[in-house]
């Protein structure tokens, strides 16, 4: 196959892989928000149910991806429960390696892509069910969102590249 | 700092365990380690090149081995084996090799298949940096290189044409006779070298009825240990040295060569090619067992490949739809179940495998990939058993996608 690395995954990784907490689909959420494209072999979804005060009571997550993809979403669904809205939007992907127990440096677009996703249903909560924009709530896309977006355009060019280029 | 022991622990022993994985590297049998022992410090831990008798004993290893390489690939005389420490080395001795034994020449063109291994296809690439064109041919969505094709890409500039005889992940087993007369009938003196590591031991390879003139064989792919290659290269085939340093037995590639690994090399090539044709069959019988029984019971597979006759008989090359491959390989070794995946995420670049994208897989058919190689060492209630653990495997991954339609 092409060229390879060493992938060590730390112990939380392998056991959250193992046994993913929050896992599924939501019945009750009040927002969710899916990141990535499974063209490039990395899709999350977060599903939140949140209260009136704004606090995340619930969190789950689906995942098409790596064991480091899983992991990461899952550890960020337990992260966020309990915290408001504008605590969970400052969680970083570099909290979630280091909950992790580290996270391999090929694998942190993993986490980017999990705070994305998390960012995105942030988003969509307050344009779509509060209407209004909290003033901690940056106007312009975040870097991990933007990160997202990179991934699922950078796909889409290089299909757009292949169509274009290939004919015979 | 230590992770791998901290990883290995919390994977723990799995309470069976079968291992698929011998594209990247293989088991080797007690036999061939046993072969391997006495050379570290009975007999011939000399260097095989010099005047006293552990030295003679070393070199009595090489001279054995030769004698086994040319017996199985139909070698009487006019050629040579080179030992490198792996096919990769052998490999890149074949194309720079030749590039530089011709620098500065008319001929400067480079032709190599889409699917090529690795250790083919970057040395030609490096090779654009030295003024040689490389060319790349595409293949069908099975892998094959049709020869009219071929023909298209060779002119009066080409100088080397480098195909490989199988397939490594996905066991496509070229017609390769007839593309070497293709490309020798425009012009012979065109060097023609294939990579036959994926062919050694599991299809028949006669040298002398092919008309190659350079081939790479390694140790790993044939349950011998790592760190031993072969390149054979035909008389009259003009190569040069790609690394310098002292020359012990052979000219092209110096350093002392690996005696124990080499001699226990020289015992994978026995074991493999005593009753060839039962090894073979009871191979292709497993290979068919394994598809069957992934066809049966799991739903959205994608066969990559070709079936029958036209397939190596140990390769098996499935994608699971909806499934990422490298999460599998992971389910897949907590289960005991060793194998691996063409998906980006396995990948230092995060692209899959260029093998698959080249017979026209789609990138999310490319991540769900896995890649089994059956052994004559595999039993019919191994393959069960790993169909039975991949099965539930594929579901749990199944479950937690947001892709699948439940």
């Amino acid at each position: 196959m092409s060229s390879r690395i060493p992938l060590i995954y730390s112990p939380k990784i392998l056991e959250l892989f193992r046994n993913p907490k929050n896992l599924g689909k939501l019945s009750d959420a009040t927002v969710s928000a899916q990141a990535g494209s499974p063209a490039c072999g990395d899709v999350i979804v977060m599903y939140l149910k949140i209260s009136d005060e704004e606090i995340i009571e619930k969190a789950s997550f689906e995942s098409y991806g790596c064991a480091a993809n899983i992991a990461s979403a899952s550890i960020l669904t337990e992260m966020v429960k309990g915290k408001t809205l504008e605590e969970a939007w400052k969680i970083s992907w570099k909290d979630i390696a280091k909950e992790l127990g580290g996270l391999p440096a090929i694998k942190y677009h993993c986490s980017v892509l999990a705070t994305g996703a998390l960012k995105r249903a942030i988003r969509k909560y307050y344009k779509d069910v509060k209407k209004r924009r909290p003033s901690w709530l940056p106007e312009h896309l975040t870097i991990e969102e933007k990160q997202a977006l990179e991934l699922e355009e950078l796909i889409e060019k290089f299909y757009k590249r292949f169509e274009g280029g290939s004919c015979e | 700092m230590n992770k791998v022991k901290e990883l290995l622990k919390v994977h723990g022993k799995p309470s069976r365990e079968v291992y698929f994985d011998h594209e990247n590297s293989g088991w080797v049998p007690p036999e061939v380690v046993e072969a391997m022992l006495p050379y570290f410090n009975k007999k011939g831990y000399g260097h095989p090149a010099i005047t006293n008798k552990p030295g003679w004993e070393a070199y009595e290893v090489l001279e054995e081995t030769i004698q086994v390489l040319s017996e199985t690939l139909n070698v009487n005389e006019g050629g040579e084996f080179i030992f490198t420490h792996s096919g990769t080395e052998a490999n890149n001795l074949a194309i720079m090799g030749t590039a530089f034994a011709h620098k500065g020449g008319d001929r400067r063109k480079i032709v190599v298949t889409a699917i090529e291994h690795p250790s083919v296809l970057y040395p030609a690439q490096e090779l654009e940096k030295f003024g040689f064109k490389t060319v790349v041919v595409p293949v069908d969505d099975e892998g094959f290189v049709d020869p009219e094709i071929l023909m298209a890409y060779i002119d009066d500039e080409t100088l080397l044409v480098s195909v490989q005889m199988v397939n490594h992940e996905i066991g496509t087993i070229q017609n390769l006779g007839e593309l070497v007369e293709v490309v020798k009938d425009v012009d012979s003196r065109i060097v023609f070298h294939t990579d036959a590591v994926d062919a050694y031991g599991r299809v028949p390879i006669d040298i002398k009825e092919l008309g190659v003139d350079l081939m790479t064989i390694s140790s790993h792919k044939i349950h011998g240990p790592k760190g031993v290659g072969v390149l054979y290269k035909r008389d009259g085939v003009k190569i040069k040295r790609i690394i310098h340093g002292t020359l012990s037995t052979q000219v092209y590639w110096p350093g002392v060569e690996n005696i124990p690994a080499i001699a226990g090399f020289k015992k994978a090539i026995e074991l493999a090619f005593n009753d060839f044709e039962n090894n073979i069959k009871r191979m292709k019988q497993l290979r068919d067992l394994l598809f069957d029984e992934i066809l049966n019971n799991i739903d959205d597979v994608v066969v990559n490949g070709p079936l029958g006759d036209e397939r190596a008989p140990d390769n098996v090359n499935v994608s699971f739809l909806h499934v990422e491959g490298e999460a599998l390989t992971v389910e897949l070794s907590l289960r005991g179940i060793y194998v691996s995946s063409g998906s980006a995420c396995t990948s230092r670049v995060l692209e899959p495998s260029h093998v698959l994208l080249a017979i026209g897989r789609a990138h999310e058919e490319a991540h769900g990939s896995i890649l089994f190689k059956v052994t004559r060492y595999h039993t019919r209630d191994d393959v069960k058993y790993a169909v039975e653990q991949l099965k539930d495997a594929v579901s749990k991954l199944r479950a937690m996608s947001p892709l699948t339609v439940r």
